[in-house]
């Protein structure tokens, strides 16, 4: 039988830079198909030229053995290709009734809408998916999970052929994940097919039929699920040899290392409603302990949790003599925790605000007295940073927006050295920037470090961590599966081990 | 191109104070005695009010949110405030009756302010939305208090706030600008104005810094309503009337429009406590303007519709 879905050849290019290199992409009647690879692997381009959002530069795409070149989302949608985006594209105040049949509504014989008739045809896709929900109720009153298969019963209402399923699971809990599953399978026992896309390795053993891999922009590969398993895909993703991820092994890894320091923190069994299931991890007084991991395995979550942004379900977090774990980040900065976020431009700079507002927000109420800001003493700490760390800024009063990336990831940096941080979490602290910055940055923190703060780094880049942690934690799927210390950790050593811990949960 | 990115950039810098001047000129070309002592003091006995108004509406806008019930809250205070000193109570009292007068009024709008600032931050009702309840409420409450009737009365020492002269020139005009004084100390000064300023600039990225959003919020909220109860008794003062029908009515569009012109951004993240001053002088200028050379009143409600779409616009530019 032709498949349902042959995408061969695939190239597009963005201002000179290459995003997809003859990349393939084929997907067989009634399967689910998982989609996986690292940020920039060329995944979201190819899914975008699929659905017609962008156009290809070269290719072929058959669909339903017809070609296939559409130029915009609703023309695909025409044709039978459904996508389901990771930001919902509803609407939250109209009712579920209205979500699902908008824009191919029933009419009755007066050309008027059939609502009784719009109200039972959804309620059916929705029972046959095994949720019973009020469709009359707006949509915005239900949960995201609720949504999102508000989402695919109009996919399916609209009879989508192929359903595309960008990242669906990154904000449900784990309950409702199984739900979006259960509805999966109905979608494949009923001969809709599903392309899967996500950053969770678990799911697509879980859920799927077959899984391609992408890299540099390419498809490196194409298994059936049975037959392969974590730490092939996780080679592929990589770039690396799967014989070699698995030989390394574990054994001389952990040891040698006596911590010295005395605890800064350490969290037990500390678990959120946001994708963080289990994390053991202490840092002691003048080391770096590094949480590596796959995108999504719940590292930011983690470090979310240590910050008091993220209340804890259950489990405890000891922080120095503090009685109690910081229940709000404000707690958590008097406690002495700095958290340089990984987003810089939602979670970090205030843009308008200058260089010299931007540095001193997180140690305000230190340079206060009686609700005044003491200007001298914050001009003179400003321009001490400023000088200290090289910042690149006509003026402390400049707007922050106006500094390149790594001026501002430093301006950021010294937000939190300000405070005097006993703990300093670092979420990818060198993305983003140039090379010179970068090795600025990584210096400023070793610097610090030596002068007794512990750091908790959380980088993508196995270089960064494997040169930099004295420990080395690893997390999957929001649980810290292995820990492992340096001198004696490698590159290859820290991505087996990621491959390892894949396999051992397997 | 660039030519006329620049000339945005001019006029958004200098558009406020050409507004002024050639506001000002056209008053002195066309309307009969401009010039004159009195008609200095009636502007300011007017402007005042908006602009005390103004202040806190900037606060609130630094936030990125709104307040519609300034206008409710300055009839709810001005209503209070007669019913004090004329009770029996305030009579045998007349010290401590008139200090209730002030400060119960105050203390009542205030504690709108919270309720503002609760539904907002607590509930996280939409700005818009949360003042909307006591915008239609709060003069609804006003009217029951007084039974819907005007209230006259005759307390010179009350009508002070309205009437009075400092240096010769009219009390709340002072008090205008001693608040403006107070407003900017705040903002630039203070925890509380950088904090408030940061939640506005980007919230998430300030609550990460250990701003305290809720009690910000909540604050400013307390504050514009502290304000436009100041506002609401000055009405009241001058009339020596409480008229809960009209008083503070559209204030808040007066309010919104003296911030936005005076460079508020309505996103929040700026808080121009003197451009809103200049802003309210602006609307006012607009009003007597018309209303000295015999222009009727709603066609200066067109006129300052259009002064806002011009501000808006131009700060659009701005942002883009």
């Amino acid at each position: 039988m032709a498949p349902l879905l042959s995408m061969q050849g695939i190239d597009k290019a963005f201002a000179g830079s290459v995003a997809l290199d003859k990349a393939a992409l084929i997907v067989g009647a009634g399967e689910v198909h998982g989609l996986i690879g690292q940020n920039g692997a060329g995944k979201s381009t190819l899914i975008k030229i699929l659905t017609g959002v962008y156009e290809r530069d070269a290719g072929e795409v058959t669909f339903e053995e017809q070609s296939l070149r559409v130029a915009s989302p609703r023309e695909a949608q025409a044709r039978g290709l459904s996508t389901i985006y990771q930001e919902l594209t509803l609407v939250p105040l109209r009712s579920v009734t209205e979500n699902v049949t908008m824009g191919y509504e029933p009419r009755s014989r007066f050309g008027l809408i059939d609502w009784p008739k719009a109200h039972r045809r959804t309620r059916e896709i929705l029972t046959g998916f095994g949720i019973d929900i009020d469709v009359r109720a707006p949509l915005g009153e239900h949960s995201t999970a609720i949504q999102q298969l508000v989402a695919i019963a109009r996919a399916v209402s609209l009879e989508a052929r192929l359903v595309i399923m960008d990242e669906p699971t990154s904000s449900l809990d784990e309950r409702e994940v199984s739900v979006l599953f259960s509805v999966i399978e109905r979608l494949r026992a009923s001969g809709t097919s599903v392309l899967y896309v996500s950053h969770f390795l678990d799911e697509f053993f879980r859920i799927c039929d077959r899984v391609t891999v992408m890299r540099d922009g390419r498809d490196v590969a194409d298994h059936a699920i049975v037959d392969t398993r974590k730490s092939a895909l996780i080679a592929d993703m990589l770039g690396r040899d799967i014989d070699e991820v698995e030989s390394a092994g574990m054994t001389e890894l952990g040891g040698g290392t006596a911590s010295v320091g005395e605890l800064v923190f350490e969290a037990k069994a500390v678990a959120t409603n946001r994708r963080l299931r289990h994390l053991d991890i202490a840092v002691r007084r003048g080391e770096i302990v590094g949480l590596g991991g796959l995108l999504g395995s719940g590292r930011t979550e983690a470090a979310r949790a240590v910050f008091g942004a993220d209340e804890l379900s259950s489990g405890s977090l000891h922080f120095m003599n503090q009685a109690a774990p910081p229940k709000t980040p404000a707690d958590a900065i008097a406690a002495g925790i700095g958290f340089l976020t990984e987003d810089r431009k939602a979670e970090g700079i205030i843009p308008d605000m200058s260089v010299r507002e931007n540095l001193t927000l997180a140690l305000l109420p230190a340079l206060t007295r009686n609700g005044r800001i003491h200007r001298g003493e914050e001009r003179e700490l400003v321009d001490r940073f400023i000088r200290s760390l090289g910042i690149k800024a006509s003026h402390r009063d400049q707007p922050i927006r106006e500094l390149s990336g790594g001026n501002q990831q430093k301006v950021l940096l010294a937000r939190w050295l300000a405070i005097h941080p006993k703990l300093l979490i670092l979420d990818e602290p060198t993305r983003g920037v140039d090379v010179g910055a970068k090795f600025e940055i990584q210096s400023i923190i070793r610097e610090h470090v030596e002068s007794g703060v512990g750091v908790l780094l959380i980088s993508s880049e196995f270089e960064e961590l494997v040169e930099g942690a004295d420990h080395i934690v690893v997390m999957q799927d929001g649980v810290s599966v292995s820990r492992m210390s340096n001198p004696g950790i490698t590159e290859e050593r820290l991505v087996s081990a990621i491959a390892h811990s894949a396999q051992v949960s397997e | 191109m660039m030519q006329a990115q620049s000339l945005r950039a001019w006029l958004v810098r200098y558009g406020m104070l050409i507004a002024l001047a050639a506001l000002l000129l056209v008053n002195v070309l066309v309307t009969p005695n401009f010039l004159q002592m009195q008609t200095l003091f009636v502007n300011i006995s007017q402007v005042a009010t908006i602009a005390i108004v103004a202040i806190g509406m900037t606060l609130v806008i630094a936030t990125g949110g709104i307040d519609l019930s300034v206008g409710a809250v300055m009839a709810l205070a001005g209503a209070i405030a007669p019913l004090v000193f004329t009770s029996a109570f305030g009579i045998a009292n007349p010290t401590l009756g008139l200090l209730a007068a002030i400060v119960l009024p105050l203390l009542v709008a205030m504690a709108c302010g919270l309720f503002n600032g609760l539904m907002i931050s607590v509930l996280r009702v939409q700005p818009i939305i949360a003042t909307l309840i006591l915008f239609i409420s709060g003069r609804g409450i006003a009217q029951v208090l007084t039974n819907g009737n005007l209230q006259t009365f005759s307390n010179p020492a009350f009508s002070y706030l309205g009437t009075g002269r400092v240096l010769g020139l009219p009390f709340q005009g002072w008090l205008a600008l001693a608040l403006a004084l107070l407003a900017f100390w705040l903002v630039t000064r203070t925890i509380h104005g950088r904090h408030l300023l940061a939640l506005g600039g980007n919230e998430r990225a300030a609550e990460l810094s250990g701003v305290p959003v809720r009690r910000v919020k909540i604050g400013v909220y307390m504050i514009c309503a502290f304000l436009a109860g100041i506002a609401g008794l000055i009405v009241v003062a001058i009339n020596s009337a409480s008229d809960a029908a009209r008083n503070g009515n559209l204030m808040e569009l007066d309010a919104i429009a003296a911030a936005v012109v005076g460079g508020a951004l309505l996103q929040g993240g700026r808080a121009p406590v003197f451009g809103a001053l200049i802003g309210a002088v602006i609307i006012q200028l607009v009003k007597y303007t018309l209303l000295a050379n015999g222009i009727e009143d709603e066609v200066a409600l067109i006129a300052k519709a259009a002064i806002i779409v011009a501000a808006v616009a131009l700060q659009q530019g701005r942002r883009e």
